[in-house]
Parts: structure tokens; C-alpha cells; sequence
């Protein structure tokens, strides 16, 4: 499979890869929402951690992924457009806008779906940590 | 065609062409283009005369007698005809009916197997799959404890195609020829690499390919016993009775007579070149496994042909791998798709754990390989695992002191 020249950028030169601390760290800390998705046996899982400000802002994000080139571009590109971004517009951000940016082929795009489940995984942590109501339905489990 | 091409470790896939074999081929794509059932005309002659030269080399590869030696396209047919061939012809009870016969083969078993004997239950045969061991090798043991009354045929591979392990083939056979059951054996990866005797090692039906082993692609062989017990097929192609009958259509003559001698370059080389693959392929794990922590060599640690090896490097994933070195050509045991995030069933029936599967390499070396590549390549992936795991949230977990099997994770 061809991948496409932002694909390959990403994985090269993947951006804001790490994490705020191992994971019991991150889990006592409230401005910190982490996000784990995916499963080991089915070939990738991604994880974003978010630093959110008191006013609900993205002020840094971090991911890990153990994926295909196409699931570390996905996350990677996340990080980047959720940074600097409220929750809510961060919760705006639908997988086949990533889809597109990274010209991502028919079969994979199940990474942009992971990617955009790890937004907003990450988000409710992030609220429930802090008391905010979570909206149930934001949680897409895809079955398959 | 032009551009640099990746450094090439996928001899499992296929092999190029020794150009010692095309020289071979060439003139009878030319010159020498007449039809070896032309009986009436030197054209004819000239093609069978190259068809029976093959047929001799082919045989002395394996120890045969060269009227045993029957030309298809590859291993796959060779595999049909061997497999739907004996079932049919060996038959308890005739078509449309059920309890026509049992027949054994493995779960790792190439899919040139596994699928005429699906097809072959559908029509009314009985087979059992042995589920491997660990260490992915097939004993006597187990296949005896299988057989039945109504067994007809059994069919195991020689070297398995994905991990490289050699199952007791010589120890099986005698089996079945001691309990009068018919044996095929696919040597797709094992013939022209490892010394082969048909009659030492209790073979009945044995098939091979040619691109697999420096010869062409579209051409292979199934050796047929005559004597010994005599062997009968039932055809799968009908027409013009070429190849006794087993095997109808107008021979590949230029293809046939480049595995020929394809064979006989691998009958002369098979030792040096063996003793070579096998120091590289030593180097490749050893070094591997010095420069990065949790790798695995999957499959029996001696019991393996030397030109291949499948190692797994944990808490990274298969393709984004292959991606970190696509200057080398090989395979992985993960397919990302959304239609299979299925990992290799071959790694799978042996118990390797998903996640390890999924972070499986198979490097497969030929003729050519050359040490220069073995350290270009074990740097490369040194490189490429240490990147990807700078990224790993498992590898993280795994630092953390993180049993990743006992996490419940969400499944999507
Ligand atoms: C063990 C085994 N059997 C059968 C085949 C099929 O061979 P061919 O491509 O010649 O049909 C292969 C090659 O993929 C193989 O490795």
C-alpha cells in the first residue's frame, strides 16, 4: 500500500509524542483527561493525554500509538488541531475531516475513527475529574 | 521498472529468476517454440527433448524417477491435484454421498491446502486440522493418534511457509505407509533448499514451485509414486491427456525447462548456499535480539529451513514497521485493513499472542543475500523498532510494569 506524503511526514516526524506522566500520574491529576482506545489484538491503540485549562481550553496534547503508519499519522495530526482548542470544538472534529487531510485510503479509515474516539475519551475524563456533566452518546463503540 | 529498488528479503514470496535459468528459457520462447505433443516434426522433438531433460532434473532433485514427475503451474495446482486427486480416486463411497473418507492435514498449513480440503468437506469428506504446538512442529505422534479406519489421505507440509519450521515428514510417511493411507506433502519450501529423497523419506506425492526456488513463476511439479504403492489421481483438468493423463494442456516448454534447471543449479548449491543462509540467518536473530529487548523467534529454534526466520518485536506494530524500513522488502504478520485486522492465522493457531503476532517480521533470504545486507538490515530495523517504541503506549505499560493481557481494553 502507497502512503500518502503527509502520512509518511507524520510518521517521520510524528508531533507532540509523550504523555504527562505514567499512569497512575496522570490519573490524580483534574487538568490532565487521558484517552485510551483501541485493543493490543486488534493491531493498534492510541493514547492522548490533554492538559485543559480551568476555562475548558486544550492548552497541550501528547499521544502514543501502537498502530499502523496510518494510526500514528491520525493521532499525531489530533494532537496538533485539538491544541489551543476549546473542549466543545475540540468534540467538533469528525474523523473524515482526517480522513481527507492525510488522503487516507478506504481501509484505514478506522485510524481516523480512533483518532477522533481518543478526542473524545480524553474529554470525558477530563470532565469527569472535574465535575462536568459527560454526554453519554459522545462515546462511539464501534463494534466489530 | 527503473527506479533503486528496496533491498529484497521476501524469498519466502517469491525469488528472482537465476539467470543462469533464463538463459535456458530463452530460446524456446524464440527459436525453439514448437509444441512437445508435435510428434511428426522437429519442432516437437526439439520441445519434448527439452521437456524430458527437465523431467530427469526435476526427478534427481528428489530422488525420483523422472516418469513420476508431473509439470503444472505451481504449487497451488500441484496441491489441488494431489489433495481433490487422491480424495476423489480414493473415495469410500461415490459423489453425493457423505462419509466419503477422512482426510488430515494442520491448521498452518498454506491456503493451497487448507481450501481444496474445505472444499473437499463440502463434498462429503471428513478433515481434521491438528492444531500445531508452540513450537509449530507436526509429529508422528500427532498425526497417528488421528488416524481412523476410513482414513485416505494425509497432507503436511514439508517447511511451513510463514516460520520455517520442518515437520517430521520422513516419520509421518512411514507411518502411513504402514497404515496403507496416502501421503502428500506440500515441499513448497523445503525442496531445492534441503536434500530430498522421495523414497528415503516415505513421500507419495510431494509438490513444489519453481518461482520459489530461482526458477519462473506459472511452472511447478507434483511427484506422483508409481511403485510402492502406485499412486492413482483422478484429473482435475481433462483434454489432450498430457502428463498420463493427470495433467491436460500444451506444456510450458520454456517454463518447464527453466525449473529444470532451476533444479539442478539448486541439487548443485543447496549445501554452500544452505550453510550460508543459515550463518545469516543466526546473525539476524542474535543481533536482533542483543540490540532490542523483547524480541521473540517464532517458531522451533533448530527445527527451521535456514533461509527463513519470523521474529516478533514486541509493543510495535507490523506495518508501521515495515514502514520504518521500506528500503527492505518482507513481510509482516499483521494485515491493518479494515476488512482483516486479523493477525497471521499461521502465528495465531501456534498460541503467539495477538499483540505479538500483529509485531511480527518474516525476513526471507536467497542466493543472493549478501552479509553487507544482513547489517544494513539488522540496523535498520534496530532503528525503525526504537523509533516506534518511543511512540508505544504498550511499551510504556510494559516499563511501567504493566501486565498488557490483564488490561481490559476497549475493543473497537
Ligand atoms: C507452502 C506453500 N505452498 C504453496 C504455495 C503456492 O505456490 P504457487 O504460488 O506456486 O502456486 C506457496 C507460495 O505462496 C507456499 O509457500
Amino acid at each position: 500500500m502507497a502512503y500518502s506524503d503527509k502520512v509518511i511526514e507524520h510518521y517521520q516526524n510524528p508531533h507532540n509524542v509523550g504523555s504527562f506522566g505514567s499512569s497512575k500520574e496522570v490519573q490524580a491529576r483534574k487538568d490532565v483527561g487521558v484517552g485510551i482506545v483501541g485493543a493490543p489484538e486488534c493491531g493498534d491503540v492510541m493514547q492522548l493525554h490533554i492538559q485543559v485549562s480551568d476555562a475548558g481550553v486544550i492548552q497541550d496534547a501528547k499521544f502514543k500509538c501502537f498502530g499502523c503508519g496510518s494510526a500514528i499519522a491520525s493521532s499525531s495530526l489530533a494532537t496538533e488541531w485539538i491544541k489551543g482548542k476549546t473542549v466543545d470544538e475540540a468534540l467538533a472534529i469528525k474523523n473524515t475531516e482526517i480522513v481527507e487531510e492525510l488522503s487516507l485510503p478506504p481501509v484505514k479509515i478506522h485510524c481516523s475513527v480512533l483518532a477522533e474516539d481518543s478526542i473524545r475519551a480524553a474529554i470525558e475524563d477530563w470532565k469527569k475529574k472535574n465535575g462536568h456533566a459527560t454526554a453519554v452518546d459522545t462515546h462511539a463503540v464501534h463494534a466489530h | 521498472m527503473n527506479k533503486p529498488r528496496p533491498l529484497y528479503l521476501d524469498n519466502a514470496s517469491t525469488t528472482r529468476c537465476d539467470p543462469r535459468v533464463v538463459e535456458v528459457m530463452l530460446p524456446y520462447l524464440t527459436e525453439a517454440y514448437g509444441n512437445s505433443g508435435s510428434r511428426n516434426h522437429a519442432f516437437g522433438w526439439e520441445a519434448e527433448e527439452a521437456v524430458e531433460k527437465a523431467r530427469e532434473q526435476s526427478a534427481a532433485l528428489i530422488g525420483a524417477n523422472a516418469k513420476e514427475i508431473i509439470f503444472t503451474s505451481g504449487a497451488t495446482e500441484s496441491n489441488n491435484l494431489a489433495i481433490k486427486g487422491a480424495a476423489n480416486m480414493y473415495a469410500k463411497k461415490p459423489e453425493g454421498q457423505t462419509g466419503r473418507g477422512h482426510i488430515i492435514t494442520a491448521l498452518h498449513e498454506h491456503k493451497a491446502v487448507l481450501d481444496p480440503c474445505k472444499r473437499l468437506q463440502k463434498e462429503g469428506f471428513d478433515v481434521t486440522y491438528l492444531q500445531p504446538p508452540a513450537d509449530g512442529v507436526i509429529t508422528v505422534d500427532m498425526v497417528a493418534k488421528e488416524i481412523r479406519p476410513d482414513t485416505i489421505l494425509v497432507s503436511i507440509m514439508w517447511a511451513n511457509n510463514e516460520i520455517g519450521t520442518i515437520n517430521e515428514i520422513p516419520a509421518i510417511g512411514k507411518l502411513c505407509h504402514d497404515k496403507e493411507i496416502i501421503f502428500h506433502s506440500d515441499g513448497t519450501q523445503w525442496v531445492g533448499k534441503m536434500p530430498t529423497d522421495v523414497e528415503r523419506d516415505n513421500i507419495d506425492l510431494l509438490s513444489w514451485s519453481g518461482h520459489k526456488m530461482y526458477g519462473p513463476k506459472g511452472v511447478g511439479a507434483l511427484y506422483v509414486r508409481r511403485r510402492k504403492p502406485r499412486v492413482r489421481l483422478e484429473a482435475i483438468f481433462d483434454g489432450g491427456g498430457q502428463e498420463r493423463g493427470m495433467r491436460s494442456g500444451t506444456l510450458n516448454i520454456s517454463g518447464i525447462a527453466g525449473f529444470g534447471k532451476a533444479c539442478e543449479l539448486c541439487q548443485h548449491e543447496m549445501q554452500a548456499e544452505g550453510e550460508r543462509l543459515l550463518k545469516f540467518r543466526n546473525r539476524l536473530e542474535t543481533e536482533l535480539a542483543k540490540a532490542i529487548e523483547v524480541t521473540q523467534v517464532n517458531g522451533n529454534a533448530s527445527k527451521r529451513v535456514p533461509n527463513i526466520t519470523n521474529i516478533s518485536f514486541g509493543f510495535v506494530e507490523g506495518e508501521s514497521l515495515l514502514m520504518g524500513i521500506k528500503d527492505i522488502a518482507c513481510s509482516s504478520g499483521s494485515a491493518c485493513t479494515s476488512a482483516s485486522l486479523e493477525p497471521s492465522y499461521v502465528l495465531k493457531s501456534l498460541g503467539v499472542g495477538d499483540e505479538l503476532a500483529h509485531s511480527s517480521l518474516r525476513l526471507s533470504m536467497s542466493r543472493w543475500t549478501t552479509d553487507k545486507e544482513i547489517d544494513y538490515t539488522i540496523a535498520s530495523i534496530t532503528k525503525a523498532v526504537l523509533h516506534l517504541r518511543k511512540m508505544s503506549p504498550l511499551y510504556d505499560l510494559f516499563k511501567e510494569g504493566v501486565d498488557i493481557s490483564k488490561i481490559q481494553w476497549q475493543t473497537h
